[in-house]
């Protein structure tokens, strides 16, 4: 990997300063942006490290009742402080990659990073949770702008996620075995005013939101009334693990297992 | 830079560059070469050390972000008397170990298990190592050497 100047400020205002620099990059737990770097995939002037700022780390519960984590906040701390009032959202961070990856990633990183196989995307556009940074308030759906790319400005910091807390909601991931990301997986989110439900790991632009089937559960809030439904295959992902009407298949049965679980 | 950082109880400082990764400060910096690199990728496990108590995969980790933490390595698992510790012992008496190269994280990770979960489940600890892999696939014995750690009989586990 190519060299860079490392810097670790221990308070937001310090790590929007150096992000300012010249071809500074955030880094988060590291945990995809490393191997990255290794690969000379990506070759910052300076690195700012965000695992210094105690403000941007914990969970806890807003005055509306939506459940907020800062930006810095480890899956591992997700998996355990979420569980008591968001059980689906803490499952969702205790299943991704390993407990060392749990240890170091976090959801603030994973957020600005896009993967289109990644968990966080789909908890965060299923809920229509608001993504906190340092300059403003972004909803869940003008976030998401497609493969690896979001709607953050250069320097812009993931400083907190606000849930809104769904009635009912499961996470269901069919898993890659060897990387753990989700070979498809489907967050649905039940409210008063109706179901969401959004699919991570099948579509080439990312995560999106599969309106057929919001419509039906909103309707019908069970897995049988997505029996009639069918997941079109144009523009989702065709790799050696699946085709993409391998995926479209996988949308349905997960979509069904999480309604199933909730 | 210079960096510095608590190592198996001792304060140590080194050099390193923005990118010099945790595991080359252990293992070039401080001599400490018990940490493995397998894949380098983050995917095998070998590398795993505790940052403040947490394992971690060193390999992916710079060795700058660790400024002023607390790490411990497989040298620190021993007892103070030099003799091996309660999770080197149960790999050493359950044959936990074939070639040996994934054993150091496999018994930093097995370490970080049983101080989260004292009394794991067989699946507790299949699920907990799955971000350690043993190329010699010696799986079995490795999760009845973390169980027999935790003081659990082991004896009517089969040799699958």
């Amino acid at each position: 990997m190519y060299n860079f100047d490392f810097v670790k400020p221990t308070s937001l205002a310090e790590a929007v300063k150096a992000m300012a620099k010249e071809d500074a990059q955030a880094l988060g737990g590291g945990q995809t942006l490393i191997p990255t770097l290794k690969q000379r995939l990506a070759s910052p002037a300076v690195l700012v490290s965000l695992s210094g700022i105690a403000e941007m780390k914990g969970v806890c519960v807003g005055d509306d009742g939506a459940l907020c984590i800062g930006g810095g906040t480890t899956h591992a701390t997700v998996a355990k402080e979420a569980a008591g009032k968001f059980p689906a959202l803490a499952a969702l961070a205790a299943g991704i990659g390993d407990p060392a990856v749990r240890n170091r990633g976090t959801i603030g990183g994973s957020l600005a990073n896009n993967d289109p196989s990644a968990c966080y995307p789909s908890a965060v556009l299923a809920t229509g949770a608001t993504i906190i940074t340092n300059t403003r308030k972004i909803a869940a759906d003008d976030f998401f702008e497609g493969l690896f790319t979001t709607a953050l400005e250069p320097g812009e910091i993931i400083t907190e996620v606000r849930f809104p807390v769904p009635e009912r909601g499961a996470y269901a991931k069919f898993q890659q075995p060897a990387s753990r990301f989700a070979l498809t997986g489907a967050f649905v989110a039940k409210y008063g005013s109706g179901v969401r439900v959004a699919i991570t790991g099948a579509s080439e632009n990312g995560v999106f939101r599969w309106t057929a089937a919001e419509k039906a559960l909103s309707a019908n809030f069970s897995a049988g009334a997505l029996d009639g439904l069918s997941v079109a295959s144009d523009s989702l992902i065709g790799d050696l693990h699946g085709t993409p009407a391998y995926r479209a298949n996988l949308v349905k049965v997960m979509t069904r297992r999480a309604v199933a679980a909730s | 830079m210079k960096v510095s950082m608590t190592v198996n109880g001792k304060a140590v400082s080194g050099e390193a560059e923005g990118r010099t990764l945790l595991s080359s400060f252990l293992r070039d910096g401080l001599g400490l070469t018990g940490t493995h690199v397998g894949c380098d990728t983050s995917q095998c496990g070998a590398c795993v050390v505790h940052i403040d108590g947490k394992a971690v995969k060193s390999c992916t980790v710079f060795a700058a972000d660790a400024e002023g933490a607390k790490v411990t390595t497989i040298e620190g698992m021993a007892n103070p008397d030099g003799t091996l510790g309660k999770v080197q012992q149960a790999f050493q008496d359950h044959h936990g170990l074939q070639c040996g190269f994934c054993t150091p994280g496999m018994v930093m990770s097995a370490a970080a298990l049983l101080a989260e979960t004292p009394k794991p489940t067989e699946a507790d600890v299949r699920h907990y190592l799955e971000g350690n892999i043993c190329r010699c696939t010696g799986y079995h014995n490795i999760v009845k050497a973390v169980l027999a750690a935790s003081g659990q009989d082991v004896s009517k586990i089969a040799a699958e």
